[in-house]
């Protein structure tokens, strides 16, 4: 029989555990509550700052006078993560079609090694390597018009960090598909390729497309390679080989730079993280919630 | 053992523990001139890994004919089952050694074109396991991909006429499948072997998941589809085997004990371990 | 046979080529992101290979000398940024895991938690910075310093930690537990006694990921207005800071291209700790994988 003394003890650990496990909770209203407070400042209640926030194409708050508009950089950030994504889904699709059924596990034992290597690579490895390879060796030969700074090599580079993401959530989807759904199949005379592309990937595709809005929402949060490589000049535009800035991009250079504490540019970064966590957490969401439909469906 | 008898089409007897009886229909001895064997083994033994599901076994099946393949859990007779159309090639590890001849050509030689034969041998397995399509779509997929030539529709109408189901599904042919009962679903996989137009059967248990009602509607089916098709079928349910099927295979650890006419195994069987397990001292 | 209305024209010998081509083609695509992996670290060797000298390691920077400049206060501020997130990550993912796991009934409240740390997964890591800006630099008053920024740090990859620690604890299996229940222990001396050595394994392979992941971060330290140039070693957690990544991205900012060689050098530094590092996580958990199998 326990004594007071323990059980007392037993109670404080588990409040212990509890408190830690509140931690999460308190984080998550910790940001919203700095993004939002600070974010009020920042419009000091005034709506017209508001509406120029969210439908204004200028984002110029060094010029005097200064303009607000957010669409230019969420244009810059989708830009890149869209490029991002059109490179990283065909190839991390086709990596896991043939890491789950094409390859015999000797090739699998060691690409899946390699593709969490390259997961693990910092992002400003790959701003390096944008900066200094993609675009002056890849991108210039290629395409002469493109400047030093621009989406392009950002995109790329950001495509390929997000393809083990990618790659793998879509292998786990792919080998959510029921056995007994490819042994019919076969018994009908398919062929391998068939039985992939015709039954397995239709069946998977709930999964795969949660694998499609995680990695979406991965480049949008990106930071650092997006800030080295593609520029800090905002614009409206969907040409990739010029220089353009990401929510991310603006919130790094202002941290950076010679901005006063305290002054209304200063305040534009809270207004921007809140633009940027509210779009991030809602793919998040609706990720989370396409990939518990698609588990309930094979549960 | 109860079974619901509701069909009046044929005589059931309820088979009591220990004697076991076989209807009166089946009470035929074997006829003079049995028919040309559609598939047979050659000393076939299947591994998986060390331990061997099915040792060097040898038999036959005849074409047009149910042949029932009945032993206790484990004794190897779906593996048998899945060699006859190259469905174990999917298990990692399995090995084959032996023969076996589906029309005379050993399947199992090197070159030999799995793909090519499951279009003659179908199979329906134990879970009713049809695609998360429509149920036209269901019994149109399988010819659709092998290039199928002509009026579709009626390919699948007459699926499914032969399954005994169209009439139940033929309003809503564009209906999801999962939207079907376990017997009907059963059934729709059976239509789908069937569009394939296949020479031989393969039936892993198929009346396993099901309920009595379900089981005694599918049993009818096998004795009409009999006449067009070969079927084999694998059941761990002896009376369904002594209802259904003209030739009885009794396999016991991967071995072949003994193999005959139905009638005559159930009821004079050569070997003490079939007289055992279909008396239930065992399995 | 019945009439079929039809006949069937299977092709199986082109459809097998089809299946081929389709097969190498995307073999093929599998291994971009291997080439350019490949790519990456070639061209990163050798442009920084030349200056990943013992001076490298021992100086510090200099922005007016870049053949002098070293690395010695980046590396050393890592070292502490390091210390700082795994002692505080480390107890408290894994008391949360173990909350969570093994005393949370199901129901409301651990559902909320759960997805409260599914969402802080996603959250990108600058927005952390911020939340350390407002929260440790600011409101605590730990100014700039390295416990502001290993906190920031440990609340950014908790989530990575329990996840991970969830995921090893729910792998220990339930007989384990229920011997010892049977033995008159409780909840805790249970838990802590034969799960969490059972679940060991799994736990470190998600703290050194998450570790790896913390050692890489450079935007949220850039937030909370870590210096990039710093020419000191921290000698104690209230002091200023600044960290590997951190060093790189000053010296990629800068257009002379001897300091692109200098941030090659610290890639390479950057990679020689962290690849390491991910290899042995990935290790233990195939070990680990392999070990249950039995």
């Amino acid at each position: 029989m326990l004594s007071t003394l323990g059980r007392f003890k037993e109670r404080t650990i588990h409040a212990a555990l509890f408190l830690s496990a509140a931690v999460s909770v308190a984080t998550t209203a910790g940001i919203i509550w700095v993004l939002v407070y600070e974010s009020a400042f920042f419009f000091r209640c005034d709506w017209s700052l508001l509406t120029e926030f969210l439908t204004g194409t200028e984002w110029t708050p060094l010029y005097a006078p200064p303009h607000f508009g957010v669409l230019p950089l969420i244009c810059g950030t989708f830009l890149i993560a869209g490029g991002a994504l059109l490179m990283a889904l065909p190839i991390g699709l086709a990596t896991a079609v043939f890491l789950s059924e094409y390859a015999p596990s000797s090739v699998r034992s060691v690409l899946k090694p390699l593709l969490e290597i390259l997961a693990g690579i910092p992002t400003v490895v790959y701003g390096y390597f944008a900066l200094t390879f993609v675009t002056p060796l890849v991108l210039q030969p290629l395409f002469p018009n493109t400047e030093v700074f621009n989406a392009a090599s950002a995109a790329l580079v950001v495509g390929v960090m997000i393809i083990p993401t990618i790659s793998s959530l879509c292998d786990d989807a792919l080998r959510a598909v029921p056995r007994s759904l490819r042994e019919a199949a076969y018994a009908l005379s398919a062929t391998k390729l068939e039985v992939s592309t015709r039954i397995v990937l239709p069946a998977a595709l709930s999964g795969v497309m949660a694998a499609v809005l995680l990695g979406l929402a991965r480049a949008t949060g990106e930071t650092m390679a997006v800030a080295i490589a593609a520029g800090m000049t905002p614009k409206m535009t969907l040409n990739p080989f010029v220089s353009v800035q990401t929510l991310t991009g603006y919130m790094v250079q202002v941290s950076q730079g010679d901005t006063p504490a305290g002054s209304i540019a200063y305040q534009s970064i809270f207004a921007v993280g809140l633009t940027l966590f509210t779009i991030t957490l809602a793919i998040n969401l609706i990720a989370h919630r396409v990939l518990r439909g698609f588990r309930e469906a094979y549960e | 053992m109860n079974e619901v008898s509701d069909q009046p089409r044929r005589e059931r007897n309820v088979p009591p523990i220990p004697a076991m009886q076989v209807p009166a229909s089946r009470r035929q001895t074997s006829e003079p001139h049995p028919p040309e064997p559609v598939l047979r083994t050659e000393n076939l033994t299947i591994q998986y890994g060390r331990f061997a599901a099915v040792k060097n076994v040898t038999m036959e099946v005849s074409a047009r004919r149910v042949t029932a393949i009945i032993g206790p859990s484990g004794c190897g007779k779906s593996t048998l089952l899945r060699a006859m159309n190259r469905m174990n090639d999917f298990v990692t590890g399995a090995s084959v050694e032996g023969r076996l001849f589906y029309c005379g050509e050993d399947i199992y030689r090197a070159g030999f074109d799995p793909v090519e034969l499951r279009l003659r041998i179908g199979m329906v397995f134990q879970k009713p396991n049809p695609f998360p399509k429509s149920i036209f779509k269901n019994v149109a997929w399988g010819p659709a991909i092998n290039g199928f030539r002509g009026s579709i529709e009626e390919l699948v109408e007459q699926a499914l006429r032969q399954a005994a189901l169209w009439d139940e599904v033929k309003d809503k042919l564009h209906d999801s499948a999962y939207a079907l009962s376990g017997g009907q679903q059963q059934r729709l996989c059976i239509a789908r072997a069937i569009a394939m137009q296949p020479d031989v059967l393969l039936m892993d248990e198929p009346c396993s998941a099901l309920d009595p009602i379900a089981t005694a509607r599918i049993e009818d089916l096998i004795d009409q589809l009999k006449s067009q098709y070969t079927v084999v079928l694998v059941t761990h349910n002896m009376q369904q085997a002594a209802r259904v099927s003209d030739r009885t295979a009794f396999m016991y650890m991967g071995e072949l004990i003994e193999v005959g006419d139905t009638a005559v195994i159930f009821t004079m069987p050569g070997e003490q371990r079939t007289q055992d397990y279909i008396t239930g001292r065992f399995g | 046979m019945s009439v079929a209305p039809g006949i069937f024209v299977p092709r199986l010998q082109r459809r097998r080529r089809i299946g081929t081509a389709v097969a190498t083609m995307c073999a093929l695509l599998s291994l971009i992101g291997v080439l350019f992996l490949g790519v990456l670290l070639v061209r990163i060797g050798k442009e920084g290979w030349e200056s990943l000298t013992p001076t490298f390691l021992t100086n510090f920077p200099s922005v007016l000398n870049p053949e002098q400049a070293g690395i010695k206060s980046a590396l050393w501020g890592t070292l502490w940024l390091t210390l700082v997130t795994v002692v505080v990550s480390l107890p408290v993912g894994v008391a949360a895991a173990v909350y969570l796991e093994e005393f949370a009934r199901p129901g409301r409240l651990r559902w909320f938690i759960h997805i409260n740390i599914s969402n802080l997964a996603g959250v990108p890591s600058i927005v952390y910075g911020i939340l350390g800006l407002a929260m440790f630099v600011r409101w605590l008053h730990l100014g700039r310093s390295v416990l502001a920024g290993g906190l920031t740090l440990a609340l950014l990859v908790l989530p990575v930690v329990i996840i991970a620690s969830r995921e090893a604890l729910a792998g220990v299996p339930k007989s384990i537990r229920l011997a010892a229940y049977a033995l008159g222990a409780t909840r805790w001396q249970t838990v802590w006694s034969h799960v969490l050595p059972a679940a060991l394994p799994g736990i470190m392979t998600g703290v050194i990921l998450a570790l790896s992941r913390a050692i890489g971060e450079a935007a949220p330290l850039l937030i909370l207005g870590a210096l990039t140039y710093v020419a000191f070693v921290p000698s104690g957690p209230m002091d200023a800071f600044t960290a590997l990544p951190l060093q790189i991205y000053d010296w990629i900012d800068r257009p002379q291209p001897e300091f692109h060689r200098l941030a090659a050098a610290g890639i390479i530094l950057l990679l020689g700790i962290l690849l390491p590092m991910n290899a042995v996580a990935i290790g233990v958990r195939a070990w680990h994988q392999r070990k249950k199998a039995w």
